[in-house]
């Protein structure tokens, strides 16, 4: 879905054009881009100045702005942000290996497909969150809980989406290989994977966003001591509105990070650049 | 072998991982190594779901989580499809609307559900807003998506056959982009179930499927929490089967524009 943003955002410049044109062009697509958020801001500037909501709950822009520099300078928000990233990676590889290894046993054997498809199909429905407190109670407060959690939920979209790419590789491939002698093994590294890959690339991309989803509201309920849904959720006991809004920017800038910087790009580098995909 | 009787092999087969994997866990609940009332036996779960059908309590609490997903699901697609549609119509929507959409989308919607409890309190104005801020994005999204994919053959036919304005609209266009609108409505859908049960979690208010399993963790009632699940799961399920399922039918697969999955 976001892939069509960015296409959309990035409109190349036609080669050829003068330097002083790209430029100016340039500029004008930083200005129309940035408009919006200034029309949002004024209008936000504007509530918050009209004193409709008292102005704890709904602080003026540079208050927030102050707020986020000094939480920043203080180390306060970089501690929180390395916290949430880091269980969030390690519940992503969790999802990651167990996923993909599952998925591709169910796309290549008809055994385990028996066994996990009815289990995944009855777990994979129900929201993830609501498992939160079943994990809270059997692994308990804190670390454990939250990545097992994250690892959990995310596993899903991971598991079906490497099940339909191998099962979606195209039979004339597989015998193709088959009759120029490839090997199971050949068969399956250089067939049988690169095929599936494209699928296996969105389920990671899916369950990516699926744990970032998560892993903030699991924050905010497994009591760590450490993590941007934490600091959110606990500033709200003081009225900290600017608090939370700063929060919320930098949970805005990390789920952006994360699909700009690292899905694109492993999508240019893998399934792309083989053909599988245009981009 | 027939498709039949590979279906009903298939049907037998699931059957038996499922038996399997409750016999492991009633096996895993009556040795003891946890205590009972971390991990209950499976006729105690069943039994608490079904008192609390009995008296009503889960079905009270199923109300007003379904009643909030629809609320705020009704709320995106009302205001999500139009704007989409407006976007790939209109240059200026886009470029004022794509901005926001691809920074605000990255946003979990539960970070916002301090910030909403503190503007709106608790309850179900909060919860409802949540569940439009998840569903919202999809909806909008898709339905860009799908206008801006509709075959520009299709329009040029229908123009040269004389359709303009209105009757291109929808006659054409509604029609070409439904995949992708279905789709839309269905991601919003598994997106706002998604937060609904998060937001009743987070802001917990006095009745709901989510506040009712983290109500039960404080009494460390698991065989409350395994029924409610179970709840979350039928709700869920029904909803994907039974409502998109047959709206799919009634739409995009009659009109032709998508095939049902062979298997």
């Amino acid at each position: 879905m976001a892939d069509h943003v960015a296409t959309a955002n990035g409109r190349a410049p036609t080669p050829g054009t003068p330097a002083t044109l790209w430029a100016s062009e340039r500029l004008r697509a930083i200005v129309r881009t940035a408009f919006p958020f200034l029309v949002i801001g004024g209008l936000w500037e504007l509530v918050a100045r009209l004193g409709i909501f008292p102005p704890r709950l709904f602080p003026p822009l540079e208050e927030v702005a102050a707020t986020f520099v000094r939480l920043t300078a203080e180390g306060i928000l970089p501690h929180h942000a390395v916290e949430t990233v880091g269980r969030l990676l390690a519940g992503f590889a969790l999802a990651a290996v167990v996923g993909v290894v599952i998925g591709i046993a169910m796309g290549r054997s008809r055994r385990a497909e028996d066994i996990f498809l009815p289990l995944v199909s009855i777990g994979a429905p129900v929201p993830g969150l609501a498992y939160a407190p079943l994990f809270l109670l059997w692994f308990g407060l804190g670390n454990v809980g939250a990545i097992l959690l994250v690892g959990f939920v995310s596993a899903f979209p991971v598991i079906i989406n490497s099940w339909t790419g191998v099962k979606a590789v195209k039979e004339v491939w597989v015998r193709a290989a088959q009759s120029m002698g490839a090997d199971d093994q050949r068969l399956f590294r250089k067939v049988i994977l690169p095929g599936a890959l494209p699928y296996i690339l969105t389920g990671l991309r899916l369950g990516l966003a699926q744990a970032w989803r998560i892993l903030v509201g699991v924050e905010m309920l497994a009591a760590v001591p450490w993590g941007l849904g934490w600091m959110i959720f606990g500033a709200r006991e003081f009225l900290n509105t600017d608090v939370m809004l700063a929060g919320i920017v930098v949970i805005g800038a990390i789920g952006l990070a994360l699909e700009k910087l690292v899905f694109q790009r492993l999508e240019r580098y893998t399934v792309v650049r083989w053909g599988m995909m245009t981009s | 072998m027939n498709a039949a009787g590979s279906r009903t092999q298939s049907v037998r087969r699931g059957a038996v991982t499922l038996a399997a994997a409750a016999a492991v866990y009633e096996l895993i609940a009556r040795s003891g190594i946890f205590p009972a009332a971390l991990v209950p036996t499976l006729p105690a779960v069943l039994q608490t779901l079904w008192s609390m059908l009995l008296d009503g309590t889960m079905l009270t609490h199923a109300f007003h989580t379904v009643y909030r997903m629809v609320c705020g699901l009704a709320l995106a697609i009302v205001v999500g499809l139009p704007l989409g549609i407006l976007m790939a119509r209109f240059r200026a929507v886009e470029q004022f609307f794509l901005p926001l959409v691809s920074v605000f989308m990255p946003i979990p919607s539960l970070a916002w559900v301090p910030v909403f409890i503190l503007w709106f309190g608790l309850g179900n104005t909060t919860t409802i807003l949540v569940v439009f801020y998840a569903a919202t994005f999809p909806m909008v999204l898709n339905a860009w998506t799908g206008v801006r994919s509709v075959n520009p053959l299709w329009l040029r036919a229908a123009g040269a056959m004389g359709a303009k304005g209105q009757d291109l609209f929808w006659k054409v266009i509604v029609p070409g982009a439904s995949p992708f609108i279905i789709t839309g409505v269905r991601q919003a859908f598994l997106r706002s179930f998604v937060a609904v049960v998060g937001a009743e979690i987070i802001a917990a208010s006095a009745w709901g499927l989510g506040w009712v399993i983290f109500d039960a963790k404080e009494f460390l009632n698991a065989d409350v929490m395994l029924a409610s699940l179970a709840v979350i799961g039928c709700i869920g399920f029904a909803f994907e089967r039974l409502v998109f399922g047959s709206l799919e039918r009634a739409t995009i697969l009659r009109w032709g524009m998508v095939r049902a999955a062979k298997s």
